[in-house]
């Protein structure tokens, strides 16, 4: 079997409308996300109290959010899992209780409200309260660990390949992050711990995707001496091309497994990965090579595009 | 051709058998009851908190307790000093916020004399700033502050040790979390009544005996009428506990301020019950404390005896007679408390206060859950993986499959040798891993399919198209670990497991897919005759 025997499309050409296109996504996400409330911090970086109950019967969220309102006004009250009976409860952290026994205040009252509501049995099955301190901790680790990796990334590709080519696939990995936190925007998901480990992965997977193509790049460059560097990259593109689709496709199977069965603790951190797969792939044939090709006509135009000023002399 | 074939081959079974021997053998063993040696056993694969449910705490150690302790009973010790050499003070203050303590009214005869003590008593851990007028101010020296702030955070992680190892909770963690150097990360994973454990944790624990001057009175003015209403220099006030629990009236008590014992001359502790069959605690003295109580108690029958735990006042009987080794601390107890109670002063007392950051209990069943959760995405990722490798690549699909699944038991030996931690990220690392398997088998494959299509030999296209791959995998692979190791740095708990299998599932990859996907190749190929244009691929 065999798909995309010898493409030869013109991606190049479509740069601007890839680059276009983007921005639109990224532009639309940062709106939801700052006007719209749509990406929220997890309680990990914020501070705040989760709380995971369980009911021996299936239990709506408007009843359990009733019983809780009188004692957690903000509370968030969600459904997980696929049976009713698992609710879980969030709440920010209060002003004033930042360290010490007052940090579990909002975990017992809303224990104790539960219990006296008369919902039925439940047991609380798990249980995560954060401290301001911690999550201010994470946060900042958090920032550090995704600029330091970025900058890993560069550096390495910058000493295999050169300057231009780095650029373009950390341009290729930033894309890549804006479009997924977009994304996650869209569709309600909080900004967890989990969710920043994706995103690092996301980053390691793009990049990954874009070292083949521009191997080949170079690869090419060798035999191909006399072709522009705009033409070496597209056909470098289209001879990777079954392996970009058929690897993210499979790849996109696994975390699509993970996404519908790894339970929902993992949820969010599947669904970064699906977006991410996607992402990725796309950013590698739009994004990556055509940021390189844009900045290496601008810095070093006699060493790829010789043929072409020696034409126009003659 | 391929004359290292069989010593490949040899190579490849010998990683399958230690890896799968110390990964997969010990999880199945101990699912069927196989009976099996301990040391291999040992080997199995350890689950995180959140597959295994547990509690995990992150507290913070406030180590301005322990500098506070250290300023007064230094700023104590030069004003004995000075007593005995007969040189006068008018007043000593402490300010522990900022490690100072301040001596005022040297006369100025004494100076020279006051000089010599008090450097040879605080010359070593203070700076001392004359400001005139007899008055002199003494600063703990920041290399000090800093060294005193690490022993106390070393010492309460020691304490917490201790405490947990008495919960008798299967392999717990006590060990310093972050990066500010004074919180302390708690994992007790499989524990069942996280209140209590949290309880236990949070005790100071700090336990003194002082004789009673006065009380109990419920205010601290009446208290201090008899002493001409101002508080002596070597005594102070501490509040009893309420006579009934919740009761907010809580009398007061006039005690020395120093203690006859505390809490490290105990040598044991145990729950017990006292004569009028109230739990109560039982300890045990050091020779040396029982020699200190022996003589206190002699000389002071009659007298209330204070017992102070974590500054609150639990009991203050009438000594009876002299006693020096064995000794009990009644109060209201219930059994539990009574019993936390000796636990806690066997582990002997915090040096200083701890409040809680992080608080995260997970159900054990929510941990099943997760592990069933994650072991089905695992088994439908690769399922659907297999499947799919087999109809587009056909007979090469298999050694896909059997480098992916060969991968997967090198990390699981890997991770069960190192003793890493297996966490719900950790099995998303595992699926990954697939992921990560199948693109470098694609890269390879594809790239033999477009050496075949040039119309080279099937044995030049497949060594062709590993020996140009191999480029690309290296450079991949290597970037991906610069994104795993940066993981590892920032990560915490199920983070890090996550980043730990990324991390081993690369390395293992390199090894699957370039070496022994390429063994299987030639393996096939050896069994092919030398002008076969076929491969199924």
């Amino acid at each position: 079997m065999r798909i995309f025997a010898n493409p030869n499309y013109d991606f190049i050409r479509w740069r601007w409308h890839a680059l276009i296109a983007s921005m639109t996504i990224m532009a639309i996400g940062f709106y939801v996300a700052a006007f719209r409330q749509g990406l929220p911090l997890g309680i990990e970086f914020t501070g705040g109290t989760a709380i995971v109950v369980e009911f021996v019967q299936p239990t709506d969220e408007g009843q359990v959010r009733a019983a809780i309102e009188p004692v957690a006004k903000d509370a968030t009250v969600q459904r997980v899992g696929t049976d009713n009976k698992r609710i879980m409860i969030r709440l920010q952290q209060m002003e004033g209780q930042a360290a010490g026994t007052a940090l579990e205040d909002d975990a017992k009252r809303v224990e104790q409200a539960l219990n006296t509501a008369g919902l039925g049995q439940h047991t609380v099955i798990s249980k995560d309260i954060v401290g301001a301190v911690v999550g201010s901790d994470l946060q900042r680790k958090g920032i550090w660990a995704t600029i330091t990796a970025l900058g890993g990334i560069l550096v390495y590709i910058a000493l295999r390949f050169r300057f231009t080519f780095a650029v373009g696939a950390i341009a290729a990995v930033v894309h890549d992050i804006l479009i997924t936190l977009s994304m996650l925007a869209f569709f309600h998901y909080d900004l967890t711990l989990n969710v920043i480990a994706a995103i690092l992965t996301i980053t390691g997977y793009s990049v990954n995707d874009t070292i083949v193509v521009f191997d080949r790049v170079r690869e090419n460059q060798r035999t191909m001496r006399r072709e522009p560097l705009d033409k070496i990259v597209n056909s470098s593109v289209n001879q990777t091309m079954a392996r970009t689709v058929i690897t993210s496709g499979v790849t996109l199977l696994a975390v699509l497994a993970l996404y519908i069965f790894g339970g929902d603790v993992l949820r969010g951190f599947a669904f970064t990965m699906v977006i991410g797969v996607i992402t990725g792939t796309y950013s590698t044939v739009f994004i990556a090579s055509s940021i390189a090709i844009i900045l290496s006509r601008r810095t070093t135009p006699p060493a790829t595009a010789q043929p072409q000023p020696k034409l126009r002399r003659a | 051709m391929y004359k290292n074939l069989r010593w490949k081959v040899i190579t490849i079974l010998a990683v399958l058998l230690i890896f799968g021997s110390l990964g997969l053998y010990p999880i199945i063993a101990s699912r069927y009851g196989v009976k099996s040696p301990a040391w291999l056993m040992a080997y199995q694969l350890r689950l995180g908190l959140d597959l295994k449910g547990g509690l995990q705490l992150i507290l913070q150690v406030q180590t301005n307790d322990a500098i506070k302790v250290e300023v007064e009973s230094s700023a104590e010790q030069l004003r004995n000093a000075l007593k005995d050499a007969n040189v006068p003070v008018t007043a000593v203050q402490t300010d522990p916020a900022q490690a100072q303590f301040t001596i005022e009214g040297i006369p100025g005869p004494s100076e020279s004399q006051f000089r010599t003590i008090a450097d040879n008593q605080t010359g070593q851990s203070y700076d001392r700033d004359a400001r005139g007028a007899g008055t002199h101010v003494f600063t703990m020296k920041p290399n000090i502050l800093k060294q005193r702030r690490e022993e106390t955070v070393a010492q309460a992680i020691q304490t917490l040790e201790r405490r947990v190892n008495e919960l008798g909770v299967a392999e717990p963690w006590v060990g310093p979390y972050g990066s500010a150097g004074d919180q302390i990360m708690v994992e007790l994973p499989g524990l069942k009544d996280p209140a209590r454990a949290k309880e236990i944790m949070g005790k100071t624990a700090m336990l003194e005996l002082k004789l009673v001057e006065a009380g109990p009175l419920p205010d601290e003015a009446s208290l201090l009428q008899a002493q001409g209403g101002k508080l002596p220099a070597d005594m102070e006030t501490v509040r009893g506990v309420a006579a009934t629990p919740g009761d907010t009236a809580r009398p007061y008590y006039l005690v020395k301020k120093t203690a006859i014992i505390n809490g490290n001359d105990l040598r044991n502790a145990k729950p017990t019950i006292d004569q009028y069959n109230q739990p109560a605690v039982s300890f045990t003295l050091s020779n040396e404390g029982s020699a200190k109580f022996g003589a206190a108690t002699a000389a002071n029958i009659g007298r209330q005896l204070a017992i102070i735990l974590d500054d609150q006042i639990e009991s203050a009987p009438v000594i009876q007679s002299a006693i020096s080794r064995e000794g009990q601390i009644t109060g209201t107890f219930t059994a539990q408390e009574a019993s936390d109670l000796a636990l806690v002063l066997r582990s002997g007392a915090l040096p200083a206060s701890l409040t809680y950051q992080r608080s995260q209990e997970v159900g054990p069943t929510l941990g099943a859950d997760s592990v069933k959760a994650g072991v089905m995405a695992s088994i439908m990722g690769l399922t659907a993986v297999t499947l799919f490798m087999l109809m587009y690549y056909r007979l090469a699909g298999i050694n896909a499959f059997v480098s992916i699944v060969m991968n997967l038991v090198i990390l699981l030996g890997f991770m069960a040798y190192v003793g890493a931690v297996m966490t719900l990220p950790g099995i998303a690392g595992f699926i990954l891993t697939i992921g990560m398997g199948v693109d470098s088998n694609v890269l390879i494959f594809e790239r033999i399919r477009e050496e075949l299509a040039t119309k080279k030999g099937i044995r030049q296209a497949v060594g062709a198209g590993f020996d140009r791959v191999f480029v690309t995998i290296i450079d991949t692979h290597v970037a991906s670990l610069i994104a795993a190791a940066f993981l590892f740095q920032f990560g915490t708990g199920p983070i890090r497991g996550f980043a730990t299998t990324l991390f081993f599932g690369l390395l293992s990859n390199v090894f699957t897919a370039v070496f022994v996907s390429r063994t299987l190749f030639e393996f096939v190929l050896s069994k092919k005759q030398a002008g076969a244009t076929q491969l199924s691929i």
